[in-house]
């Protein structure tokens, strides 16, 4: 939560004007706040986040989509422990797309890590103006009194008031800026297993998500997309759509030349009374498209052309020593060994629960969306660009969000809303079928990793070669985009092996679907082919897999990669150690079951996982999973548990399932019979342990991810001696 | 004019007669608990009781249902307080919690066949309904923690 960086001056900065009747007026120049009069004297809204009222019902606004990381309980349990407000009095507002809550972009795995320390003073300065508040009724030194639980106490004296009303003594005073944070001993809700405070919502059936949303009058839209990336509408037939009953009308999306960005597809959109008609009418269109040069994507001869870019020589992102003279040298020297593998990962497609699904009301002055969106800002920015609007007309409400992944940092079908409800001049709610979904995603990138190592006379690494090539997401937004961007940095140039001869290469892979951020991003194949190759090392090596990786990442140190935050081994190898220590590693296991293990540091935090499996008659069976996380300080602890198990289960999908393929520039797969998830008869018992930490918070949507894969297939050499490097494990006939 | 009875009201819907009834809950009678996942009967979103039985409401016409009664996670306790749901709480299942519905519904038609399910009935019933978050390991902690209360 201390993150170093988020300076005081952003914090002021951030703070912004609130709405509603009591604000704040800002001295900008001094940082100061003072609370102004209002005529609603029955509220006390001295910063964005919070709004206290005189029956002392609290509202605190949550700022991120909540996606299914608990994210509005973390955020309002932080801002009420240090505010000393009552968790059962606290209602959760969830913020609209507005910069003056700083960045919304709810990804990268930063709501805490950004946020933490912002929303301690948001409500630590609360608290102190309620003191203030307080000692000015009584007379007394605000230094005499303290606060707990909705109430300002005079020190050790048998004297209180609530909360609720202290509003009128608050008027005028100045919001303190420097608040004084609690020590972690004074902690009441931060770093406890706190109950998600939307359960009641979720069990019930109460929630609202982008595809509940219902507005009178609106209508339902479903829409046919360009099956190939760059493909536009050719012609259309609508005859049979139109005889369906409940359809009102069919409207042409054009598409938008140049670069995929978030703009919609080219479609045509069936307009109905209700879900059922649209997609109805849909199937009933007759299209013809011109598909483009991407109908020449063909993910059999694309994975060809990867591997033999990724064998070869790619441009340098990191070099240290002379890695290339080792090897070549180790051509004529049968002491040393020489150790290569070649790792191949496929397209993946988010599939969250809910498809994306957005309603707008388009009026003459004015545009109210209503959606599951992790991106409210640029959702909001692209709606009025769309419409011509300025972005103070555009409303972007956010609903819960059915899961994401990163699908929904992608608001193109907000975008299709807007326009659909321009040119009806009614509200429409676009509605994505799971075809849809997985049809027109942007999809984590497909990848070719190819390894080389030397190891030397004496058993030691001597030399690490990474080539990496994969599409990256820099296409979406510049179509000539080519090379890995910032991609490395997510676990190629930035392991910690301690090799004196290290060199990671790219090659330029071009895009030709649109390729997005999914969980974890490049983390997910860096994290893959490292660990499996580490694994091999270990084993051409004769040394346990765990010594080999502890040896590896070598001497406790800080690593220079990212000044932002301190990269330190000795926390890597604490985690390692934890979960093989928690798996049992090194025990006896019975006949063909295996451990496999691997190791990350990614999103700033620490996290190693143990898999533990059997392959009998040649059937996977995962029997356990343990993981341990070092995410700096927590914010709710049964939360972290909830993602590293769920994160768990979301990396053997992807090990077990995972692949989304083209044939002629178009997706193959269309739903959960042929892009299978994971189920409960196969998800194992997950382990967690959380280190106890104070330092600042890092990641915990993400990070479990990545080590999964790998774990387990080291797991299966363990198990079966048999080296997988391609997956998903179904096309191996294991599951 | 089709009659259905919903959480033991009758309703009265004028719909085509193929229409799944997923739909006709949801957008015709705004009865939003019951969630689309995939259209295929695939995943379980869907999941209502049709005369106590767990079944995919997005791939059920509408004239299949007749007299049978209807149960959905609206109806499934007055008071949001079914054993079940109290144990999802407890156990904090949710994340997204979009499923979860879904799987409820799927969870309460085997508790009432099966009082003290073990780990192998719970993933023979529970398979059929997808999470996409990967809360699995608490589905099954908290179904076993409800079948103590049932």
């Amino acid at each position: 939560m201390n993150n170093i960086k988020q300076s005081r001056r952003n914090f002021i900065k951030s703070l912004g004007l609130a709405s509603g009747a009591l604000v704040i007026g800002m001295n900008t120049t001094t940082g100061l706040a003072t609370v102004l009069n209002s005529k609603d004297i029955n509220m006390l809204s001295p910063n964005i986040w919070i709004t206290l009222y005189k029956n002392g019902e609290t509202h605190l606004t949550a700022h991120r989509s909540e996606m299914g990381q608990g994210i509005r309980t973390s955020l309002v349990a932080i801002l009420a422990d240090e505010m000393e407000a009552d968790l059962s009095r606290v209602v959760i507002k969830q913020a609209t797309g507005d910069k003056k809550y700083g960045n919304q972009n709810t990804d990268g795995s930063r709501s805490i890590r950004n946020f933490g320390t912002i929303l301690r003073t948001a409500g630590a300065s609360v608290k102190e103006l309620l003191i203030e508040a307080a000692a000015k009724t009584w007379n007394l030194p605000a230094s005499e009194c303290n606060a707990d639980s909705h109430y300002v106490y005079h020190k050790g004296k048998n004297k209180k008031i609530f909360y609720g009303d202290l509003i009128d003594a608050a008027q005028g005073l100045t919001l303190p800026t420097e608040p004084k944070l609690k020590d972690k001993s004074e902690f009441k809700y931060i770093g406890t297993e706190l109950d998600n405070l939307d359960n009641n919502l979720y069990v019930t059936g109460k929630a609202v998500y982008g595809i509940d949303a219902t507005i009178e009058g609106m209508v339902y839209a479903s829409i046919q997309r360009t099956p190939v990336i760059g493909g536009v509408l050719k012609s259309f037939d609508k005859t049979e759509t139109m005889k369906f009953p409940g359809v009102i009308d069919v409207v042409e999306i054009k598409g938008t030349p140049g670069p995929a960005l978030f703009n919609p597809l080219a479609g045509v959109a069936v307009i109905a009374t209700n879900t059922w008609a649209a997609e109805q009418g849909k199937l009933r269109l007759k299209i013809v498209w011109e598909e483009g040069e991407n109908s020449s994507h063909n993910s059999d001869s694309y994975k060809e052309k990867l591997f033999a870019s990724v064998k070869k020589k790619g441009k340098a992102y990191r070099e240290e020593g002379d890695t290339y003279s080792v090897l070549e040298a180790n051509k004529n020297n049968t002491d040393k060994k020489t150790v290569e593998a070649l790792y191949y990962l496929p397209y993946l497609a988010h599939a969250p629960l809910e498809t994306p699904a957005a309603l707008a009301w388009v009026q003459a002055d004015k545009c109210e969306v209503w959606t599951s969106t992790q991106t409210p800002q640029r959702s909001r920015t692209l709606v009025a660009q769309e419409l011509g609007f300025k972005e103070e007309q555009v409303t972007i409400n956010v609903t819960f969000l059915g899961a994401a992944f990163g699908r929904k940092s992608k608001p193109d079908y907000v975008v299709e809303a807007a326009k659909l409800s321009k040119h009806l001049n009614k509200p429409v709610k676009v509605f994505w079928s799971r075809e849809d979904e997985i049809k027109h995603g942007y999809y984590h990138s497909v990848s070719a990793q190819y390894h080389q190592a030397s190891i030397d006379e004496n058993n030691n690494v001597d030399a690490w070669l990474h080539r990496s090539d994969f599409p990256p997401i820099g296409a979406t937004f510049n179509p000539a985009a080519r090379g890995p961007g910032s991609g490395l940095s997510q676990g190629a140039t930035t392991i910690p092996y301690d090799i004196k001869n290290i060199q990671v290469e790219a090659g330029d892979a071009k895009a030709h679907l649109r390729i997005g951020w999914l969980r974890s991003v490049y983390s997910v194949f860096h994290g893959f082919s490292t660990n499996c190759f580490m694994d091999e090392l270990a084993h051409q090596r004769g040394i346990d897999p765990l010594q080999h990786q502890l040896e590896l990442i070598g001497a406790d140190r800080v690593l220079p990669f990212d000044e932002s935050f301190e990269f330190n081994t000795a926390r890597l190898k604490n985690v390692l150690k934890k979960a093989a220590k928690n798996a049992g590693w090194g025990k006896k296991l019975p006949k063909g079951h295996g451990m496999g293990l691997a190791v990350q540091y990614s999103f700033y935090s620490y996290i190693a996982q143990v898999v533990e499996v059997s392959v009998i008659d040649n059937k996977l069976k995962v029997h356990k999973i343990n993981t341990c996380i070092d995410c700096g300080m927590v914010a709710n602890l049964d939360a972290v548990n909830n993602q590293m198990e769920g994160a768990g289960m979301f990396g053997l999908s992807l090990a077990f399932f995972g692949e989304i393929t083209a044939k002629d520039g178009k997706i193959e797969q269309s739903n959960f019979h042929d892009y299978q998830l994971l189920r409960m008869k196969d998800a194992p018992h997950i382990d967690v342990e959380v280190v106890t930490s104070d330092e600042p918070s890092t990641g915990v949507g993400e990070p479990a991810v990545p080590p999964l894969a790998p774990a387990l297939l080291n797991a299966i050499f363990a198990a079966t001696g048999k080296r997988i490097r391609e997956l998903p494990l179904s096309k191996h006939g294991l599951v | 004019m089709i009659k259905l009875n919903i959480n033991n009201k009758v309703h009265e819907v004028e719909v085509p007669d193929d229409m799944p009834l997923l739909w006709v809950l949801r957008d015709i009678l705004d009865i939003k608990g019951t969630k689309f996942g995939c259209g295929k009967g695939l995943c379980g979103a869907c999941t209502v009781h049709l005369d106590g039985k767990a079944v995919r409401s997005c791939s059920l016409p509408v004239n299949a249902v007749n007299a049978q009664k209807i149960v959905t996670i609206e109806g499934l306790s007055e008071h949001g307080d079914h054993a079940l749901q109290k144990a999802w709480s407890t156990v904090n299942v949710s994340q997204c919690g979009y499923c979860q519905p879904g799987q409820i519904m799927s969870a309460a038609a085997l508790l009432s066949n099966n009082k003290k399910p073990t780990d192998n009935d719970i993933d023979t019933a529970m398979s059929g309904n997808i999470c996409r978050c990967g809360t699995y390991v608490r589905i099954r902690e908290a179904i076993k923690l409800a079948a103590k209360e049932v």
